[in-house]
């Protein structure tokens, strides 16, 4: 890596004036009639059919070694859009974003099938997110601890499509923070799960972040964005409103929502 | 708590120090920070798409398992599925319509079930291959691997079911008096070229199918055109005997046709190298590696841009 000028100030995630724009397909009247359809294909002019969303407008922010920081706002103000664009997932109309490694989204859920069991799981997840053999092998056992599923009997040789959505949603989180990541980055992920694990949950962020690692968290619980990060960004509307210390953007956040 | 606070006092105001003034892109290049999201060069690709072998593998294994899972056969299906599909058209193309035209019972019942099993393999290739993007854009869009992973992983899930099919086929081929020889041994080299021709197949039909999902729509009947102009249920040269020669030698020569007529060749003691077109095996090779390695260059163009919405 370069010089270590001020060691504590490395950056991990540069985003500049970045911009997402997402395409939907046949969605621009709204009706969704055969003869909508055809009449769209007809009529001329550029894209035909295809509606744009300006999701995320100008985001601009550098983020440090050893920061956890916090994505709030309300629903569909672009975060997870935002975090879908650091991890380099979705394309930025203009502007970039530049990372040091690869950061990852907590999103190995979409690599799992309900129809195998826990364990099958646990391994084509950890191969989805580019681990080896070996290592998930090394890992296995503390995945299932941590998820905590054979608390209750020998779930984990059950189908995935048997446990209950919290036991599947720890079980997804177990295995995406098994993997030790450069950028971290959490959807929604902590609202799941009994208090315990929560707790647990919590934990294991704070180690990856002293793991010299960059942490993003999106939620909507201010009591958990408050205990893990010391940062937060606050967006609205695709655009950034607010960027500081947790507590300051918080209270401006709970004034602004009328809490 | 306010060791939290403290911290990112100085996270945030320190950010004014040294790197103070340098635009995002110099601050970028002075820490080896790299454009998110970017394509990387062919070579790279190749090494990336090796690295994640063990993952394609078992993402096909999984699908194949658990696309029976909920049935009470179970994987019996696997090998159900084609023995059903052969009687059908056995039933009606060689009880009803009697396409045989000519052949022996004992040709003609392999020759058709050997079309049906191989030319599936083309057909469903193609159909995962078309899905394999539009249809994973969860998965595309939450983690981070050469997105080739998934045409090729879909490719080889086809492979894995072709093999649990082969055993119907060589029940039957043995049923109807052939007997395993040496020629068997070309088996190998058959499925192993038609395996790189639908790989390419499906990277091809997987960029397409990424930008217009429509396709999926479109591409059965261009698959049973495809089917039924390469002699799955007729021999092409005996059903085109009337016609000008040029239009059985095209019909031959297309891949499809080509892997059919070579499986069985190695497969049915009555079917011998009469029934072959000139310089089948180039052409077998041939065809295999010009669709795998356009096919591959194809999808690897478009790569950054797999799961925009």
């Amino acid at each position: 890596m370069a010089e270590p000028i001020a060691d504590k100030l490395i950056p991990t995630v540069i985003a500049d004036e970045l911009h997402i724009v997402y395409r939907v397909n046949g969605a621009k009247t709204g009706k969704g009639s055969a003869t909508a359809a055809l009449s769209r294909i007809l009529r001329r002019g550029e894209e035909r059919g295809v509606r744009k969303v300006h999701a995320v407008r100008g985001v601009s922010f550098t983020s440090y070694r050893g920061e956890a920081i916090g994505l709030i706002g309300s629903n569909g103000s672009g975060k997870s859009t935002l975090l879908r664009a650091i991890a380099g997932l979705l394309p930025a109309e203009s502007g970039s974003v530049y990372t040091d490694g690869q950061p990852s989204l907590l999103g190995v859920n979409a690599a799992l099938m309900n129809d195998l069991t826990g364990e099958r799981n646990v391994i084509l997840g950890g191969l989805a997110m580019g681990m080896t053999r070996e290592q998930i092998k090394e890992r296995y056992q503390e995945i299932v601890d941590f998820s905590g599923i054979n608390e209750k009997g020998d779930f984990i040789t059950l189908p995935m499509r048997t446990y209950s959505s919290g036991m599947a949603a720890r079980l997804r989180f177990s295995i995406a923070a098994a993997k030790d990541h450069d950028v971290l980055m959490i959807d929604e992920a902590l609202a799941t799960g009994d208090r315990k694990f929560q707790k647990r949950s919590e934990e294991r962020i704070r180690e990856l972040r002293k793991e010299a690692g960059t942490v993003f968290l999106v939620s909507h619980n201010n009591k958990s964005i408050r205990d893990t990060c010391n940062r937060v960004l606050w967006l609205e509307r695709g655009e950034l409103r607010m960027d500081g210390p947790t507590e300051e953007v918080l209270k401006e956040y709970e004034k602004f929502t009328g809490k | 708590m306010s060791e939290t606070t403290h911290d990112g006092t100085v996270a945030v105001s320190a950010a004014a120090s040294p790197d103070e003034g340098l635009t995002a892109a110099q601050l970028a290049a002075k820490y080896g920070l790299s454009v998110s999201g970017a394509r990387p060069s062919l070579v790279e690709y190749v090494r990336q798409l090796w690295e994640r072998r063990h993952f394609i593998l078992a993402f096909s294994r999984a699908k194949l398992t658990a696309q029976y899972s909920q049935a009470k056969l179970g994987q019996l299906w696997q090998v159900a599925t084609p023995l059903l599909n052969a009687a059908v058209y056995f039933f009606i193309f060689g009880v009803i319509l009697n396409a045989s035209r000519g052949m022996s019972k004992e040709v003609y019942i392999p020759f058709l079930v050997t079309g049906v099993f191989v030319f599936t393999f083309t057909q469903s290739s193609v159909m995962a291959g078309v899905r394999a993007i539009s249809g994973n854009l969860g998965l595309v869009r939450a983690l981070h691997f050469p997105r080739a992973s998934l045409p090729v992983s879909f490719a080889l899930q086809q492979l894995q079911q072709l093999l649990a099919s082969m055993l119907v086929l060589f029940a039957v081929t043995i049923g109807f008096g052939s007997y395993p020889d040496l020629s068997w041994a070309l088996i190998l080299p058959v499925l192993a070229l038609q395996f790189l021709f639908n790989t390419g197949l499906a990277l091809i039909m997987a960029r397409a199918g990424a930008h217009t999902p429509d396709l999926a729509q479109l591409m059965p009947f261009v698959m049973r055109t495809w089917m039924y102009a390469s002699g799955v249920m007729f021999s092409i040269p005996i059903m085109l005997k009337d016609k000008p020669d040029w239009i059985a030698t095209v019909l031959q020569w297309n891949p499809a046709a080509i892997y059919m007529d070579l499986m069985r060749f190695a497969l049915i003691d009555g079917y011998g190298t009469e029934n072959l077109p000139d310089h089948v095996w180039a052409a077998a090779g041939g065809w295999a590696v010009l669709v795998a390695v356009g096919g591959f260059v194809y999808f690897w163009k478009a790569e950054e841009r797999y799961g925009r919405g």
